[in-house]
């Protein structure tokens, strides 16, 4: 017996039409992306589900826990095939029990037959297997509703698939399914889980990044590529753009009335971004905003930094508590790494106070003194871009 | 030629190596937040990471100690402390290491009740005994994996799925003896809580480990600056850690215990042929461990005797080697009369050779030669 095929159903997916095969092409790139570390892996995609092969019983385990961070994914099983005939189904139902704690545990079989040729009627094979598995397994307690243990078996013209156990997807659409945005990434909590959110809507982004050296460190910039990392799990390669933006943030603090600098920055950051946005294809600006949270985002606020751009602007979290937003964190793992305690640029530059409902006619005229928009072009093309891409750790090869 | 490997190992060069290259390029302050602390910060979760990986059982925690003692109480007052609302009854067994015993001897002063299994002749603990021995309000079990002094393996695995079906229990094992020794990632259930100790493992001394599963709530012993996840305070030694996941990693890839087994199986053989002596735990012990009960004699006499020939070999434990009456692990497995008091340990490392154990045997053999002419009687 072969553990070595697992079945993937497609989650929201399955619902589109005409798209549907770029949808399917998306998914088997992305998890091919996601194992690729997995050495030989095949896949074969169908309009309804998709298989995926491995060579070694450990890359099967090693994709059984990566596929749940997947988006697109609804649920999957490691599957056995067998010929599609009864003396077969039986033996190779037992075999897949085997592998299992069966010692009291709730019990159903589950037969999908679409082959109709196949000389059992559902009701009958569901019976017959039933059966034979309680002879050998009496341990076993049947019961329909919600088992502990489904023994599903699928029977095709070419091949029955048998399994007993199915896990849990992410949900979700392909990253990349659904347009390119543009990330603005600060380091802290927020930011990473609104990326997560509209990664699982088949968003895919590009990260944007402000760092006010010799103000923050690099250690600050290394936590963002860490949370870059992170996010890579969930299917997408991110590229980071870091801006250097110290020249720019202390030309504001001149120019403007302390209060207002805040604003200021953040509308800065916005036209850095829109730059940004333009150079990279995206079509969005993703940010981490949640309503009252600071100063920045108050309705008035976010009204006067939304003035700079048309682009539209996503904010997933905008309606999210705090304590939410910390228990997604926390559930894609960002967390342990935003509450690193480095200072980030709007940390170096924080006004004593800040205006919570700014004036945009007041914004606009202390801007006006300056030519801002040289400056944004200027440092959005120094930026640097990388991709942060999955971690070596073979600094420490020899010592350890 | 020195067989007393259980007590403590020499160092690999590989190891000492790791300690003076981490001492030297990663000696600052891992809480700190420049750079250089950034730098052996990382180092410092590398080795817990790779610790972490050699023991496997899905446990994800993991705390650096001073060494197995401190790992076993705060694996047990720890957890006591922190979940004494849930239930305030203990057990463990009755041949415990006293860093296990003693501390559990405390708790029992604080009002908290301990049941102490009982073992067989060859040290193990009854399945059923502790079925029956978990309670409602138990909180704790702690059941070691080898024993210190005969060797014994406990059957971890069995164990845990017991406590873990019948009780709210956790498990905690004190796994210093057999940490790399005897397969432990296997088990498809397991300790919650595992204690470690580096010179057990040629690693350096004052230096160990606490592994424990996630979302286990745990009490701190040592109070400070909250290093190590607020459970250990203390600037954390990061060459100590470097160091100890240096040797885990050389243990797991490189000791062949295969050769130990051979060893000790052959050496079981050619003491159970002598009268005067008795294999204690011929069948349930660990590969690397062999106790001996010599009448007439006591261990005393035996190790000077032996040690005269260039044999270095131990009474039954290091710990306990100072105490002149029979260790409570001897009383526990019920050794005879005559041979309770001449009780040695042979431990076996990874550098020994055949040919010391055929001296080992030759020594045996002139001891015998003289406890029969009426030595020490």
């Amino acid at each position: 017996m072969n553990w070595n095929t697992i079945l993937i159903r497609y989650g929201e997916l399955s619902l589109k039409g005409k798209n549907k095969s770029k949808f399917i092409r998306k998914l088997k790139a992305n998890i091919k992306a996601a194992l690729s570390d997995l050495g030989t892996v095949t896949m074969r995609a169908e309009r309804d589900r998709m298989f995926i092969y491995t060579e070694k019983p450990e890359e099967l385990d090693r994709a059984i826990e990566i596929l749940p961070s997947i988006f697109g994914i609804q649920s999957f099983s490691p599957i056995v095939i067998c010929e599609p005939t009864l003396e077969d189904i039986k033996d190779t139902s037992l075999k897949v029990l085997g592998k299992t704690e069966t010692a009291g545990k709730t019990f159903k079989v589950d037969v999908k037959r679409a082959d109709k040729r196949f000389p059992l009627n559902t009701g009958e094979l569901q019976q017959e297997l039933g059966g034979h598995v309680l002879r050998v397994f009496p341990e076993l307690v049947v019961q329909m509703k919600k088992p502990e243990i489904l023994l599903y078996v699928e029977i095709q013209r070419e091949a029955a698939y048998i399994s007993s156990h199915t896990y849990k997807g992410a949900g979700g659409m392909p990253v990349g399914s659904n347009g390119h945005s543009l990330l603005l990434l600060s380091g802290g909590i927020d930011s990473p889980v609104a990326g997560y959110m509209m990664m699982k809507r088949g968003v895919s982004f590009d990260a944007i990044h402000f760092a006010s050296p010799p103000f923050t460190s690099d250690l600050a910039k290394e936590k963002v590529e860490d949370i870059v990392r992170q996010l890579t799990k969930f299917g997408a390669v991110i590229r980071l753009h870091v801006i250097p933006f110290t020249e720019l943030q202390q030309t504001i603090v001149k120019q403007v009335p302390s209060n207002l600098s805040m604003t200021t920055t953040r509308r800065m950051m916005m036209k850095v971004a829109e730059q940004v946005r333009k150079d990279t294809n995206s079509l969005g600006l993703i940010t981490g905003d949640s309503l009252g949270q600071v100063a920045s985002q108050t309705l008035e606020s976010l009204t006067a930094i939304n003035e700079v751009t048309n682009t539209p602007i996503l904010r997933p979290l905008i309606a999210m508590d705090k304590l939410e937003i910390i228990e997604i964190a926390q559930k894609i793992g960002t967390y342990d790494i935003s509450i690193r305690p480095y200072d980030d640029c709007c940390t170096v530059f924080t006004p004593p106070s800040n205006k919570t409902k700014p004036q945009i006619e007041k914004v606009a005229y202390y801007e006006s003194f300056q030519e801002f928009d040289d400056m944004v072009v200027e440092v959005a093309s120094q930026r640097v871009t990388t991709i942060p891409s999955k971690q070596t750790e073979e600094e420490f090869e020899d010592l350890l | 030629m020195y067989f007393d490997h259980s007590a403590t190992t020499k160092p690999d060069e590989r190891v000492l190596r790791t300690f003076v290259d981490a001492s030297e390029s990663y000696f600052a302050n891992p809480a700190s937040l420049h750079a250089e602390g950034k730098r052996t910060e990382k180092l410092l979760e590398r080795a817990r990471t790779q610790i972490l990986g050699t023991i496997g059982l899905g446990l994800t925690e993991g705390i650096f100690t001073s060494g197995g003692t401190e790992s076993n109480n705060l694996a047990i007052l720890g957890y006591v402390y922190a979940n004494q609302h849930k239930g305030r009854h203990l057990l463990t067994t009755s041949i415990e290491h006293p860093s296990v015993l003693n501390v559990f001897r405390e708790l029992e002063k604080q009002h908290f009740t301990v049941d102490y299994l009982t073992v067989d002749e060859e040290g193990r603990i009854s399945l059923d005994e502790l079925q029956a021995k978990l309670q409602k309000d138990t909180i704790l079990v702690s059941i070691m994996h080898v024993n210190n002094e005969i060797g014994t393996i406990q059957l971890i695995e069995e164990c845990a799925k017991i406590i873990h079906t019948s009780s709210r229990a956790m498990f905690h094992s004190d796994c210093v003896q057999s940490f790399g020794k005897l397969p432990l990632t296997d088990c498809t259930d397991g300790p919650d809580l595992v204690s470690l100790s580096a010179h057990k493992i040629y690693g350096i001394k004052n230096s160990g480990f606490l592994a424990f599963r996630k979302n286990i709530r745990l009490q701190p012993i040592v109070f400070g600056g909250g290093q190590e996840h607020k459970l250990r305070s203390g600037t954390v030694s990061v060459p100590h850690a470097a160091a100890l996941a240096k040797a885990a990693r050389l243990l797991v890839e490189e000791v062949d215990m295969q050769q130990f087994q051979q060893w000790r199986n052959d050496l079981v053989e050619f003491f159970s042929e002598i009268d005067e002596c008795k294999v204690l735990a011929p069948n349930a012990s660990a590969p690397h461990i062999l106790s001996v009960a010599f009448a007439h004699i006591t261990g005393e006499i035996a190790i000077n005797f032996l040690q005269q020939q260039g044999l270095i070999v131990s009474t039954s434990s290091a710990c306990s080697s100072k105490n002149s009456d029979v260790s409570h692990v001897i009383e526990a497995i019920h050794v005879p009369r005559e041979f309770e008091k001449g009780v040695i340990r042979i431990s076996l490392g990874k550098d020994q050779t055949i040919e010391e154990i055929e001296q080992l045997k030759v020594a045996v053999r002139q001891l015998v030669e003289l406890i029969r002419k009426g030595v020490g009687k």
